[in-house]
C-alpha cells in the first residue's frame, strides 16, 4: 500500500515537475521572440515550412473533409427538409470546428512531427550544445522564430481549409444531390456571423502555438539518441492531438 | 587559468565526476586522458558550463562560472571556442554559413570582412574552396577540420576539443593533432583536448591529466606524465587489462 502511494505520489511529481517545464520554456521562448534582433529570415523560413509544405496537404484533406460533409449535410437534413440549409450546416460546423481542428491535426502529422525529430536530430548531434558554446540562445534561435512563423501560418492554413471544404460541400450538395446553389450560398450567408470566423480564428492561432511548442519542447529535450528521436517525436504528435481537442473544447465552451 | 575545484556531477544516481579538482595553464594545451565513459567528455563540458556541477567551482580568471547570470554566463561563453566530437555542424547550412555563423550572429562584421576571414580560416584548416558543401558531403576528419575552422573564427582565448580525433585513422588523426599544434601556436589560444588516442597526443600536449573513477588520478607536464610511476597511468599507457583501472 504504501509503495503504491509512493509510486504514486512520484509519478505526480514528476508529471507536475515535467509540466512546470514546459510552462517555462513556452514563457522562454515568447519572452525571447519580443527581444531584438528578429529573426526575420528564420520567420519566413519556417512560414514556408509550415504553411507552403503542409498546403497540399491541407487542401486536399479539406476537399474531402467537404465533400464529406455535403453527403453526411444532405443526408441528416433531408430528414426534416431542409435540404436548403445545407450551405449554412457545411459553413458554420467547417469555419467553427472542422477547419482549425483538422488543419491542426494535418499540420501535426506534416510538420510537427519533423520538427519534433529536427531538434531532436540536433540534441543527439550536439548542435543544441554547439550553439550554447557559440554565446546563441538555441530557444531564441531555433523555437522562437518556429512560434511566430505557426501563429502567421496556421490561420492562413485554416483559412484556406475552410474555404475548400465549403466547395468541396459545394460540389457534393449542389453538383451530385441537386440542392440549390442559391440556397446554399444564401444559407451560409444568413447564418454565418463574424463571431463564428473569428471563433475559428481564434481556434487556428491556438493550435498553431501548441503544435510548435509542444513539438519543440519534445524534441529540444529528446534523450541523445536514436530511439529517443523517435520517442519524442510520437510524444509531440500523440500529445499535441490530446492538447488540441482538450483545447478546443475549452474554447468551443467559452466562444459558442 | 581555468581551475576546477571539488568538481562532483552525477547523472540519475550514477556519480560520474566524484571531487575533480585541476588547473589548466594559460596558452598552453592541456590534455585530459582516460578509459572510454570515465566523464572526460562531462568535465569538458563544464568548462564553459555546458553542464554545471552538482558541487564544487570553476574558475575562469577567478569568476566563478557556476554562479554567473545567464547574460554574464553568454558574455563568458564568448571567450571560448568547442569543437565537439561528431562536429556538430548545423545541417542546414553550408560549411562557409557554419563557420561564418558565430560572426553572423554575434558581430557586426560587414560582409567583405567577413567572408575574409572564414576563407582564411578555411584555408588554415586546409579546407579551401571547400565552403560550397554541406557537412553530410564532407567525410569525418573533414567536418572536424571544419569545427575547428568555426571554433576559431572568433578568435577564442580558450579552445576545448572533445576527442578530436575518435573515428580517424591514423595517419589523419596525426594530420588533426599538428593542426590542433599549429594553430595554438599561431593563435596561442589556452587548449584543452578530451582524448584517449595515446601516444600520439602526448606529441602535441603541454600538460596531461588522467581522469580515473571520477577523480584525476595525475596532471603533470607531458614528460614527466609519461615517466610516472602511478600504476593508473602505467595501465593506462601501456593498455594492460590486468591493474587498478577496471576494465570488464
Amino acid at each position: 500500500m504504501l509503495s503504491l502511494l509512493t509510486h504514486t505520489g512520484r509519478f505526480t511529481l514528476r508529471q507536475l515537475s515535467e509540466m512546470g517545464r514546459m510552462f517555462l520554456f513556452l514563457l522562454s521562448a515568447i519572452f525571447l521572440a519580443f527581444r531584438p534582433p528578429a529573426k526575420i529570415r528564420l520567420i519566413i523560413h519556417h512560414i514556408k515550412t509550415i504553411g507552403v509544405d503542409s498546403l497540399s496537404v491541407v487542401l486536399l484533406s479539406g476537399f474531402f473533409t467537404g465533400m464529406v460533409m455535403g453527403f453526411q449535410g444532405y443526408y441528416s437534413l433531408r430528414k426534416f427538409n431542409a435540404e436548403s440549409w445545407l450551405g449554412s450546416a457545411a459553413a458554420l460546423g467547417l469555419l467553427r470546428e472542422l477547419g482549425p481542428v483538422l488543419s491542426a491535426f494535418m499540420v501535426t502529422g506534416r510538420t510537427g512531427s519533423a520538427m519534433a525529430a529536427e531538434l531532436g536530430t540536433m540534441r543527439a548531434t550536439e548542435q543544441i550544445d554547439a550553439l550554447y558554446s557559440m554565446a546563441i540562445n538555441p530557444i531564441k534561435y531555433l523555437v522562437s522564430p518556429r512560434i511566430i512563423a505557426s501563429l502567421i501560418a496556421m490561420p492562413l492554413l485554416t483559412a484556406i481549409f475552410d474555404v475548400v471544404g465549403i466547395y468541396g460541400a459545394y460540389l457534393v450538395g449542389v453538383g451530385l444531390l441537386g440542392v440549390s446553389s442559391g440556397s446554399y450560398f444564401s444559407g451560409m450567408e444568413s447564418s454565418v456571423v463574424f463571431n463564428d470566423v473569428y471563433s475559428g480564428f481564434m481556434k487556428s492561432l491556438s493550435f498553431g502555438l501548441i503544435i510548435t511548442w509542444v513539438c519543440c519542447y519534445k524534441g529540444f529535450h529528446a534523450p541523445p539518441m536514436a530511439t529517443g528521436v523517435s520517442q519524442a517525436t510520437t510524444e509531440s504528435v500523440v500529445l499535441s492531438f490530446v492538447l488540441i481537442l482538450v483545447w478546443d473544447y475549452f474554447l468551443t465552451s467559452v466562444m459558442l | 587559468m581555468i581551475r576546477v575545484v571539488d568538481v562532483h556531477k552525477s547523472f540519475g544516481g550514477q556519480q560520474v565526476l566524484k571531487g575533480v579538482n585541476l588547473n589548466f595553464t594559460t596558452g598552453k594545451i592541456t590534455t585530459i586522458v582516460g578509459t572510454s565513459g570515465c566523464g572526460k567528455t562531462v568535465l569538458l563540458k563544464h568548462l564553459n558550463a555546458l553542464l554545471l556541477p552538482d558541487r564544487g567551482e570553476i574558475f575562469v580568471d577567478d569568476i566563478d562560472i557556476t554562479k554567473l547570470r545567464q547574460k554574464e554566463l553568454y558574455a563568458m561563453r564568448g571567450r571560448f571556442g568547442v569543437l565537439f566530437q561528431g562536429a556538430a555542424l548545423l545541417d542546414s547550412m553550408t560549411i562557409f554559413d557554419n563557420v561564418a555563423f558565430p560572426l553572423r550572429e554575434k558581430t557586426r562584421m560587414s560582409e567583405p570582412e567577413m567572408r575574409k576571414k572564414v576563407e582564411d580560416r578555411l584555408d588554415q584548416v586546409g579546407l579551401e574552396g571547400m565552403g560550397y558543401k554541406y557537412p553530410a558531403e564532407l567525410s569525418g576528419g573533414m567536418k572536424k577540420r571544419a569545427g575547428l575552422a568555426r571554433a576559431l573564427v572568433m578568435d577564442p582565448e580558450i579552445v576545448l576539443f572533445d576527442e578530436p580525433t575518435t573515428g580517424l585513422d591514423p595517419v589523419l588523426a596525426t594530420g588533426i593533432h599538428q593542426l590542433i599544434a599549429r594553430t595554438q601556436q599561431a593563435f596561442g589560444f589556452t587548449g584543452v583536448v578530451v582524448s584517449h588516442t595515446i601516444p600520439q597526443v602526448f606529441e602535441i600536449s603541454d600538460y596531461v591529466a588522467i581522469l580515473a573513477d571520477g577523480v584525476i588520478e595525475e596532471a603533470k607536464p607531458t614528460k614527466e606524465f609519461q615517466a610516472s610511476q602511478n600504476p593508473v597511468v602505467q595501465q593506462f599507457i601501456k593498455g594492460e587489462i590486468e591493474g587498478p583501472i577496471r576494465v570488464l
